[in-house]
Formats: C-alpha cells, structure tokens, sequence
C-alpha cells in the first residue's frame, strides 16, 4: 500500500514538472514565432509592458488558485475588482490628499468584506461556490453600477499620488510588479510551509478525510474566499490606478481570464493540487498572447475565442496526462 | 437523508401536500403580482399580464433543460452564449442571401451543436466538471460570436420574422403559447417517462444508477444536447423580439436562467426538484423584473435584486441544516 502511494506521488511530481516544462516550452516557442512575425516583441520596453500588464492578472492567480484547489471556483471576482476599484476612486475624487498607501488598504478592506460573505455563504450556508460567486457577482456589479450612477471616474478627478501606485517604482521595479513579487514569495511560503497552508492542499484532495483528521474545513474554505476577496479588493484600487479611469463595468468578464490562467497553469479544476510555479507561468501565457495578438495584427475579437480555445485545450490536455498517469499506476499495482 | 426523503414522497397526506416549495412559489406569485398592482394602477389587467409574458419567456425555453441539468447535479453556464452565437449565425447567414426559413434551421442546429459539444466534452472526460467545460467553452462560443460580426449589429429580417416575438394568436401571445407547449412536453417528460426517472436517479446517485443498468453517458449527453436546442429556440425569439442582434446579446443570461431553475425549488446537489416550480419561478422573476421596470427601477437594482433572489433561496433549506448543526454541536 504505501509502495503503491509512493509510486503515485513520484509519478505525478514527474508529470507536472513535465507540464511546467511543457509550457515554458510552448511560451518560449510561441514567443520566438511572434518575434519573427513583429520584431517588436522582444524589446525591453514591450517585456517590461508585458510584465506590468500581466501583474494584477497573476495576484488574482494566486486567490484563485486557492480557490480551485478547495474544489470551489469564484466568479465574483471582477465584480469585486470593479466595486473596490470605484469605491476607492470615489473616495480618492472626494479626498485628493489621501495618502495612496490608504488607499489601497481601503480597497483591500472592501475586498475582504466581499470575500468574507462569499467565505460565509459557501463555509456556514454550504451554497455551491458557484451558485454563491454567481450571485454575488450580479450584486457587486449592481451595486458598482448603483453607487456611480453609470457614470465614469476619469483621469483629471485621480491626485497625482494615487496615479503614481502603478506608474512609481521601488528599487528599479514598477510598484505593479514590485507588489506581485512579494505576494508570490509570501503566498509561497504560505501555501507550501504553514500549516495552514497545507490544509488548504487537505481539504481540497479529500474534505473527507481532512475532516476526520481534525481539520476546521469550514474556517479553510471562509479563508480561502476572504484571501480571495482581498487580492481582488487590492487588485481593484491597482486596476484603477492603472488604467487611470474607474467605470462600472470595469472588467467584465476577468473572471475567466483568471480562471484560465490557473487552469493553463495546471491547476486542477477537480481540487487538490496546483502550484505557484504553475500559475506564473499560466498567467505569463495568458499574458503574451494578450501583448501579441495585437502585434501580429490578430483582431482584437478573436481574443476571447482565442482564450476560450486555450482554456478547453489545456482541460482537455490536463484530463488526458491525469488519465495516462492513473493507467500507469493501475499497471504498476498489478505487478 | 435519501430515506427521509423517500418517506415524504410515499405518505401523501393533506398537510404535507400544502408544505411544499410550489405553493410558497403561489405565494410569492401573488405577493408579487399584489405589488405590481400597488405600484402601477396600470399593471392588472389581462391584457398587460399576458403582454409582460413577450418580455421574459424567452429565457424561459432555456429554463426547462435546465431544470433536468441541475436535477442530475450539474450546471450549464453556457447557455446564454449559445443563445448569442446561434442569433449572430442567423443573421449572417440570412444577410447572406439565405432564406429565412434556411437561417432559421441553421440557428436552430448551431445551437444543438453548441449542446452536443458540451455533452460530448463533460461525458468523454468524467473527471471535468460540467463547470468547467461550459465555463471555457461560455468564452468560446461568444468569442466565436464575436468574430464573426465583431462590433457591429445585424437586422434587417423579413417583416413576418417579427410574428414569434410580437404575435398574437386569438388575443394570445403566440411565444406564451409555445412555451405552454414546451412546458408540457419537459414536464411529461421529466415526470412521466423513464428518462426523467433515470435523470433524478443519476442526480441521487450517479454511480449507483450507473450499475442499475441507467445509461448515464446518454442521458446526460441527450439533455445538454437538449440545453443547446432550446437556447437556439430562445435565441430565435430574442431576436424576433429585437429585430435585430449583436455578439453581446443574453448576456448574463446564465444567471436569470439558474436564478429561476433553483428559486424553483430545484437543489443543487441534485435529484430534486419538479417542472411545475420552476414554471412558477419563471413567472415570479418575470413579473418581478416587468413590475420593477413599470417604476422605473434601474436594471442594474434589479440585477442587484436577482443576485439576492438567488441567494436567499439556495440559503433557505440550508438555513434549517445549519441551525441544526449548531444545536447538536451544542449538545455536544
């Protein structure tokens, strides 16, 4: 028995380091063929843009990955993007003076608040993640668009200090990508050495048995949701920051750009497993192709079919190699 | 908890008859409809409740598949795009010089395509949720969409194309009257066939069903085949209804349609839930959205409403189990 398991373990590390390799591989190869194309690709200044614009994609990464590996998805999140993001704005048109480091704190606040009642309603209320994030999403949407009355915040109503969150840099490094290094370093301690951490990996394999061993899966699922809620709620006041203009229906439909990225990065839907490794390189893919296709002069609506297609492949994909692993063990147990 | 469940179906008594989630539906109709004539001194009429029907039943052809995905414990968040992608082929292919009646069919096979991809993917590979697939595959039907007229708007259909949106038949709502037909035939078929049996017991016990000799793959792979056909249906009298499309149309449509399927009383672990509620529920949000806009509430409100709509009534039957646990934690 614990030969077999052994087998297993060393078996899948094999494979995702295979699928980790596989897609610095495909990444490197689409890389060198949009280089042919526009010699503009890899230029300092285009990867440095590339990396700062995939920065908030790969924070919420991080939450979602969390997310996925409880066996929960989260749709909310662009609609708790959005809300953060106006709330802050708002508060930055009536406040100018505002210090920018507050600024984020408030958003991060609204963002765990939201998180927390998704945490609430999929841990104590036991609502399927998706019929809870669903719902959730329409209400934050709702009440962005209630609270701005449709109407836009613009660049010349954001103080200078503010605007400055995306645009300064610490060290030499853009303030977006600075943030994401340190939540990745942070969120890899945290998801491979806490205890904590490590529950999130038990509960998600087999909730089961991670009951019977005494884990609170209800305090790891409301954790999971809350951490979720503040990297979106963080992602939003960046988001706005960025792009310098806060609307209502600030990106819709990001939640499946997220989603994609973690599931491009090997994370697997059915829980349990997934990696931080996996998802930068997820999201880096997701990242080039948005950079690209505009450089090879792909229409910018093939990119949503261009994205779906990609997510499908790569569950297609992940299916097939978890499916040839299983075989392979099943073999092994025999003799 | 299948045992208790089982009981309550076999004793059939007056009182556990009127305890049902339907008749808090009736309830919740009424209140509704009260309200509505409270507000607008136009509202009750039967000219007006039967005219507020053009306004929401065509999402209403989406909700009857759906009510047997989410009866076998899956979702289907695709639907709303399949809606889009089939209206936008129509188009195109009838400004194409095609005959309406052509681009009809074509709209009508586009979407049962749509459904059959998605059957095929979630049977084919078990260890994909239903989630996930129609998930990727939401953002690939509307992107194929967008390819395809980009941003821009297509029309221009013949002059009878605006009877399934706008017709009466005998002072009645033409798309009321085939809904009602529809209706019956999901319910007959839900209710009465072996195939809606087999569907509840794949959503008690899908394994189980499976060794009983219930030919899971099929069935499943049938009604999300059935899902796609009937959003190409709504797509058809959404755009009759608009008189023209766009790739962004029925958009959230997912959400109107699970909000009702489930405020319908259908739940989400699945094996529950009957037709006649989630009719009922289609009326109730119907009604709900047509009262609200009759007093000018904004739409994003009554997105706000629908959202909490959906919510509370996932919320309630886990309500009871969650104070029971925490007595018996008490007890403890």
């Amino acid at each position: 028995m614990k030969k077999n398991d052994r087998g297993k373990v060393f078996n899948h590390k094999n494979i995702n380091k295979f699928r980790e390799l596989g897609l610095l591989g495909f990444i490197i190869i689409l890389s060198i063929f949009i280089q042919m194309r526009n010699p503009n690709y890899l230029t300092l200044e285009n990867i440095n843009d590339l990396i700062k614009n995939t920065a908030i994609l790969s924070i919420l990464a991080i939450g979602m990955m969390m997310v996925i590996i409880t066996r929960g998805i989260d749709l909310s999140v662009a609609a708790t993007l959005a809300l953060s993001g106006m709330i802050t704005a708002m508060t930055v048109r009536s406040y100018p003076s505002l210090h920018p480091l507050l600024t984020i704190l408030l958003g991060t606040i609204i963002g765990l608040f939201c998180g927390a009642i998704i945490g609430f309603l999929v841990s104590k209320m036991s609502i399927l993640p998706i019929i809870a994030t669903l719902g959730m999403m329409n209400i934050y949407r709702g009440l962005t668009y209630w609270i701005s009355g449709g109407k836009w915040i613009s660049s010349y109503q954001m103080s200078t200090g503010f605007k400055r969150i995306a645009t300064g840099s610490i060290l030499g490094i853009n303030n977006l990508i600075f943030i994401a290094i340190v939540l990745y370093i942070v969120a890899y301690y945290f998801v491979n050495h806490t205890r904590t951490g490590r529950q999130i990996y038990a509960v998600g394999s087999n909730p089961d048995s991670a009951k019977v061993s005494g884990i609170k899966i209800d305090k790891i699922l409301f954790l999971v949701y809350s951490i979720m809620g503040v990297l979106a709620g963080l992602s939003g006041v960046l988001w706005v920051s960025k792009f310098a203009s806060a609307q209502s229906n600030t990106a819709t439909g990001y939640e499946l750009t997220v989603i994609a990225a973690c599931i491009v990065g090997g994370v697997n839907i059915a829980g349990g497993s997934g990696k931080i490794s996996g998802i930068i390189l997820g999201s880096l893919l997701l990242g080039v192709l948005k950079n690209a296709l505009p450089l090879i002069k792909v229409s910018p609506f093939w990119q949503d079919a261009i994205q779906g297609g990609i997510i499908l492949l790569a569950v297609v994909v992940s299916a097939l190699v978890k499916r040839s692993v299983d075989r392979n063990n099943l073999i092994r147990r025999e003799v | 908890m299948e045992n208790t469940d089982l009981t309550a179906e076999k004793n059939f008594d007056l009182k556990s008859f009127f305890f049902q989630w339907e008749w808090v539906l009736v309830l919740i109709l009424i209140i509704v409809n009260f309200i509505n004539t409270y507000l607008s001194p136009y509202y009750l009429n039967t000219y007006t409740l039967l005219d507020a029907t053009m306004t929401f039943l065509d999402k209403a052809f989406i909700v009857l598949p759906m009510t047997f995905v989410i009866i076998f414990g899956d979702i289907d968040i695709s639907v709303g795009s399949t809606v889009a992608l089939s209206s936008v082929v129509m188009a195109v292919a009838y400004n194409l010089g095609m005959p309406m009646s052509l681009a009809i069919i074509i709209c009508l096979l586009v979407g049962t395509v749509c459904g059959m991809i998605n059957g095929l993917l979630i049977v084919k590979f078990k260890e994909l949720s239903a989630v996930i697939v129609t998930l990727s595959t939401m953002t690939l039907y509307r992107g194929i969409a967008y390819t395809i007229l980009e941003d821009q708007a297509a029309g221009g259909f013949p002059e009878w194309f605006t009877f399934p949106g706008w017709g009466y038949v005998k002072g009645i709502p033409f798309i009321l009257i085939v809904f009602t037909i529809f209706a019956i035939i999901f319910a007959l078929l839900l209710h009465r066939t072996t195939f809606g049996r087999q569907v509840y017991a794949i959503g008690n016990n899908a394994v189980a069903s499976r060794y009983s000799g219930v030919q899971v793959n099929k069935i499943k792979f049938i009604v999300f085949t059935l899902a796609g056909f009937m959003s190409a249906i709504a797509a058809l009298f959404l755009t009759s209804r608009m008189g023209s499309t766009r790739p962004n149309v029925a958009l959230g449509y997912e959400l109107d349609v699970i909000a009702m399927v489930v405020l319908g009383g259908v739940s989400t672990s699945g094996g529950k839930g009957r037709i006649i509620g989630t009719i009922l529920s289609i009326f109730i949000v119907g009604y709900l959205r047509y009262g609200l806009g009759l007093i000018n509430v904004p739409a994003q409100v009554i997105l706000i409403i629908i959202g909490l709509l959906l919510i509370f009534a996932v919320m309630v039957p886990n309500l009871e189990k969650y104070f029971k646990r925490k007595k018996t934690k008490k007890a403890f």
